[in-house]
């Protein structure tokens, strides 16, 4: 009834849908339109990205260099990896699966922290090296370190903005996550009613798309 | 006088020479778009009037939709529209292209004030004294946040941008005093950012210029910088020659080519290796956070009055320097004099990185 | 011919409708119900609305005099910037896709609700949250860098609340996203058996590609605002030029989104104008498939045009013209809209209740700022006039003149609808020609004194402008009396106006069918469409397939059931009851 309040408890389909496949259906193409927007959301980002690496590529190519490059191709595997186990969940949602979604989920959760854990020794190996603008940064390598482009900072300012926000979304997405895996182990997903496995399953392929983008663009682009 | 007292007036002076062609494009837009919307209001006061429902229950006849009049009304207007368009953008190109011979004066927008040079060195703030029949270039920059120079009664307005220059230009046709406004906000007194331009006749503007005092040239303070960095130990030598490189097209490394206006020139000395030189290896360094911007000015002017000089160490080009031969329509040969502010102390123009904001 | 009300109840005790199911405070700060929630909306933008107002009259008081001398300059200049924060964001923007758009969209393609109703109400608490921020930075001593917070003044000079101010429109827009989110899915995926997409009424075509700009845009501008909340509070430079930024960049990627923003603003208010037509002169829209085209046409190349505000700001001559001839285009389809809707009422049935009033009012006026905006495409011509009060009268043209006056000819219309009373209509059509009267006094004179040469955002000006602006703060004046008149009307009528039955207007459309105020679920039973929207030609005083004006007496039909109908229905007719 459309008098019900928010918590209140709601049978399946809700009640503005006909049958459980529209809701299915609408679930899907809601993620879908929020990805959408989040390719704006990022757009803005990459696009300045581009702007000031035009505008100062000396710059650009000195902060490519120095970020630790193996380290963001291990996230990358990391976070493929942890993709391919979403992949699995969802598979084993359309079968109603609890157990072996639970398990798939829990695998993506760890891949996912694992993550956000070598992101998070970047950082720290930047906080190291003086590479923070604004919180801790010098314009000379530390040790017997060449000067600095004067606008490194500028690179930096992107890399962290581009890969926090990155990070930001992987964090909102393990929550979800987390959400997710409770309410299956509440046997709570049928084999018609199993989308917001599927809808967490296309979020967490976008976050893990976002950064196959992020990683060639603020790594690899030396020269 | 700047905007006469007639509180009923509908057009502003009309002082310049571009000024005559906008208010014709603009009376042609009244006309057009007057026109149609006198006819669309027309017909509905008359539908409304002849058609108004007498009866409750009236039924009307069936609206008849016929493609052939919306085909009809979609392409007509996009024809005008397209007429519109191309007299604003021809007009447009004329706006935006110096004619020949035109004197460059220096602006520099700051909170709240504009400061201008003439190129003889003579300096004005928040006034601005031209000759009349001669075409202007204003060459601006700011030294803060973004303002815009906008003269209404010549019809002229052009944001002026920190850390880049922007150009404008006009030629005074009447002889006057016009209102100068700042038109892009500022802060606190940007509506007393304002000023005046006065035109005056040839005469009248020389005995004028005669009785200012001019401040050093800023080429020659450019000349003194190029010595004391020790340009000339590459562009002397085996840099690339500086004699003659304003105003002509430059090819780059990476194939394409720019015209070297101000911000090349500038963004030469600040940021050298966005845009190299064929033919030569990326070696120059950035004097970015060195030199304040004026300096860079200084530089700019001293750059620009080397002409088609043979030695750089020359600060004056002979006055029948020969014109670069590769020279995009409507650039200006480098002119004569030096025309851009004199020194200043550091402190005017330095915001250290991470100074607090301004009160 | 004497007309029997449609009462659907007649014999039977009184049904509950969505606003007397519960009376509980929780039941409405709770609530799933699209309706309810729309009424949420249309308290708190009301609310801004008065602030913005009064910032605004402040304004034009302080601009009687030339020295300004009502206000400090620093006053000034936080009251416009104000003024255009919530009037943008807190008011325009949400006003009709969220308030109208919320409450009829589900009504109009015969759906129970929209697709996602907790989202419905997530997107109005964060629009309250937001609005919460930007209050405070008001109560704090306000912002002072324009609606449009250039940089680097916003980023590194001044010295005021922007980072509290923008943090409130960053949380708002993501309101504006989920409400687009929820528009399109609903009209996608839960429209009523036989509603194909031609025919749905085009304020559905029009709120529908209000809401693709809405997911696309405003995603651009929460970017953006971040960047700048961060240049601003870690002094990177990102677009500071003293540290390798660039201010035009800033621009660039603001009015990406703010000229997009702008057509969030009135392609709802169209559709508005395209239901309101129709039902007071008894016709057919002339051209149904070339307005809801114009609507998709105005929301891609609207995405297209942003650099015709940047014409002067140091963009390159060839990047002008580019952007000159696209916004030369997207004129066209509102030149569309406009004479499809006056050839509606060419041998129509034309009646001057008030929501006729402002839908003609609007065509005029939406004229009037329209082709002020081909004065602006023309890039010469906008050199002179832009930054001036030429500007500021073409989009007040549009979006009071346009906008405001939709929004208030559609809360008039569907007033009965929504609150199931109706509202005195001599009091309406007096409100209606005061404001009408007032706007032109007050926004007219603002076209000269721009080609004149006043400049925008000026709190001082020279004595030459003084006539012309008081003229503009005495139309002030009268159009706040006419925005004040309808708070009282309006209100009045919702203890003392008489029951409205469920179609007062006699108009087509879904939402007529079913009772004022509607039940909780919408319809009592899925309405199955057999007919396009508008169908007025086909009406007869027993109304038409789709739209009984006046149903045939009940047969033995049997109770009808309340709640939902189960899956798609095959045989059952509305027309049986």
């Amino acid at each position: 009834m459309s008098h019900l309040t928010v918590f209140e408890h709601d049978e399946l389909p809700a009640e503005q849908f006909e049958d459980v496949e529209q809701q299915r259906e609408t679930s899907s193409l809601g993620m879908w339109m929020f990805l959408s927007t989040e390719v704006l959301f990022f757009g803005v980002l990459f696009t300045s990205f581009f702007v000031y690496r035009t505008r100062w590529p000396e710059a650009f190519a000195q902060g490519a260099k120095e970020l630790k490059w193996w380290l963001g191709a291990t996230n990358t595997a990391v976070l493929l990896g942890s993709s391919f186990c979403m992949a699995m969940a969802v598979h084993a949602a359309s079968e109603a699966d609890d157990r072996t979604i639970v398990r798939w989920l829990w695998f993506t959760v760890v891949l996912g922290t694992l993550f956000l854990l070598i992101k998070g020794t970047e950082y720290a190996i930047e906080w190291h090296e003086h590479l923070v603008p604004h919180f801790r940064w010098s314009p000379v390598a530390p040790g017997a370190g060449e000067p600095r482009d004067p606008q490194l900072p500028l690179f930096m300012t992107f890399y962290f903005v581009m890969t926090m926000f990155h990070a930001l979304h992987m964090v909102i997405g393990l929550g979800v996550l987390l959400v997710v895996i409770v309410l299956a182990r509440r046997r709570h997903f049928t084999r018609e009613y199993h989308h917001p496995v599927e809808v967490v399953g296309l979020y967490w392929h976008f976050v893990d798309t976002v950064w196959v983008f992020l990683f060639p663009v603020l790594y690899l682009l030396r020269h | 006088m700047a905007g006469s007292a007639n509180p009923f007036r509908l057009l502003p002076d009309s002082a310049s020479g571009i000024a005559p062609r906008v208010d014709a494009l603009t009376g042609f837009l009244l006309l057009a778009t007057g026109l149609v919307t006198l006819i669309v209001l027309v017909l509905i006061v008359t539908f409304v009037l002849k058609y108004r429902r007498r009866s409750e229950d009236e039924v009307p006849p069936a609206t008849v939709s016929r493609v052939s009049l919306e085909i009809a009304w979609s392409a007509i207007p996009l024809g005008i529209f397209m007429l519109m368009f191309y007299w604003g953008a021809a007009l447009y190109v004329d706006l935006r292209r110096p004619a020949r011979g035109a004197m460059e004066i220096n602006v520099t927008a700051k909170q709240w004030m504009w400061k201008l040079q003439h190129p003889g060195g003579q300096r004005e703030i928040n006034e601005l004294h031209v000759p009349v029949g001669r075409p202007v270039k204003l060459v601006m920059i700011s030294q803060d946040v973004i303002h815009s120079f906008f003269v209404p009664a010549f019809r002229i307005k052009q944001d002026v941008l920190p850390g880049s220059y922007t150009m404008q230009w006009f030629t005074a046709t009447r002889a006057g005093e016009y209102h100068l406004f700042c038109a892009e906000y500022c802060g606190t007194m940007h509506s007393r950012m304002i000023g005046r331009v006065v035109a005056m006749e040839p005469a009248a503007y020389q005995a004028w210029l005669a009785g200012v005092t001019p401040d050093e040239p800023p080429a020659v303070s450019g000349a003194r910088l190029f010595a004391s960095l020790g340009c000339a130990q590459c562009h002397g030598q085996n840099g690339p020659t500086l004699a003659g490189v304003y105003g002509s097209t430059v090819a780059l490394s990476d194939g394409s080519s720019v015209l070297a206006d101000e911000n090349y020139v500038r963004e030469s000395i600040v940021n050298a290796p966005a845009k190299i030189v064929a033919g030569f290896p990326p070696v120059m360094p950035s004097y970015r956070g060195q030199l304040t911007d004026e300096q860079v000015e200084q530089l700019v002017a001293y750059v620009k009055s080397l002409g088609a000089a043979a030695s750089p160490s020359a600060t004056r080009p002979s006055p029948d320097a020969a014109v670069p031969v590769t020279r995009p329509v409507g650039a200006q040969p480098p002119d004569h004099r030096p025309d851009f502010p004199p020194a200043r102390n550091a402190t005017d123009y330095d915001r250290p990185a991470g100074s607090q904001p301004h009160p | 011919m004497t007309t029997v009300p449609y009462n659907p109840d007649y014999g039977r005790p009184a049904r509950p409708t969505y606003l007397s199911i519960a009376y509980r405070v929780s039941s409405w700060l709770l609530t799933r119900d699209h309706k309810r929630i729309a009424i949420l909306y249309m308290i708190a933008i009301t609310l801004f609305f008065t602030v913005g107002g009064v910032a605004a009259t402040i304004m034009r008081l302080s601009l009687m005099t030339p020295d300004g001398r009502l206000t400090l300059p620093e006053t000034y200049n936080r009251l416009f910037t104000i003024h255009g924060v919530i009037m943008v964001w807190f008011f325009l923007i949400p006003s009709i896709p969220a308030v109208l758009g919320n409450f009829l969209v589900p009504l109009m393609i015969g759906a129970r609700d929209m697709a996602f109703p907790r989202l419905n109400l997530a997107s109005w608490y964060l629009f309250v949250f937001g609005g919460c921020f930007t209050i405070s930075a008001l109560v704090l001593g306000g912002v002072d860098t324009g609606w449009t917070f250039y940089t680097p003044f916003s980023s590194s000079f001044s010295n005021t609340h922007v980072v509290l101010t923008v943090a409130g429109i960053f949380i708002a827009g993501f309101s504006s996203i989920l409400t687009g989110l929820n528009i399109i899915i609903t009209v996608n995926k839960l429209r009523a058996p036989g509603m194909t997409w031609g025919r749905l009424p085009l304020f559905i075509w029009s709120n529908y590609a209000t809401a693709v700009i809405l997911v696309l845009a405003t995603p651009v501008l929460a970017m953006t605002l971040a960047l700048l909340c961060i240049d601003r509070v870690f002094h990177v430079g990102i677009f500071d030029p003293a540290k390798g930024g660039d201010p035009l960049l800033f621009q660039h990627l603001f009015w990406f989104y703010s000229h997009p923003a702008v057509y969030i603003m009135i392609l709802p208010a169209m559709g508005v104008v395209s239901e309101l037509i129709p039902c007071f002169s008894r016709h057919r829209v002339f051209g149904y498939y070339f307005v809801a085209g114009s609507s998709i046409a105005i929301a891609i190349v609207g995405f297209l045009v942003w650099g015709h505000h940047m014409f002067v700001a140091g963009m390159s001559v060839y990047g002008g013209m580019v952007f000159s001839f696209l916004s030369f285009l997207v004129a066209v389809p509102s030149a569309i809209k406009v004479f499809n809707w006056t050839a509606t009422l060419y041998r129509g049935s034309i009646s001057l209740k008030t929501p006729m009033l402002y839908a003609l009012g609007f065509i005029g006026l939406f004229v009037m700022g329209g082709v002020t905006g081909l004065f602006l495409a023309a890039i010469a011509v906008d050199v002179h006039v832009t930054d001036t009060y030429f500007v500021v009268a073409h989009f007040h043209y549009i979006m009071v003149g346009g906008s405001v006056m939709a929004y208030l000819g559609g809360i008039h219309f569907w007033w009965p609808k929504i609150t199931g009373k109706l509202y005195p209509e001599w009091a309406g059509r007096i409100a209606a020609g005061i404001i009408f009267l007032g706007f032109n006094l007050t926004f007219f004179p603002q076209y000269v004194l721009g080609y004149l040469g006043m400049p925008r955002r000026y709190h001082a000006y020279p004595e030459e402008f003084h006539f012309l602006n008081v003229l503009s703060t005495a139309g002030a004046s009268i159009l706040a009396v006419g925005y004040v008149l309808p708070l009282f009307y309006l209100l009045w009528s919702l203890r003392y106006g008489p029951d409205a039955g469920p179609n007062p207007w006699k108009a087509m459309g879904l939402e007529w069918t079913t009772s004022s105020p509607p039940p909780p679920q919408n319809f009592e039973r899925t309405p199955i469409i057999r007919e396009e929207a508008y169908a007025y030609d086909r009406m007869t005083p027993q109304g038409s397939d789709n739209t009984p004006i006046i149903p045939l007496p009940a047969a033995a039909g049997g109770a009808r059931e309340s709640g939902r109908p189960g899956s798609r229905p095959e045989s059952s007719e509305w027309s049986d009851q």
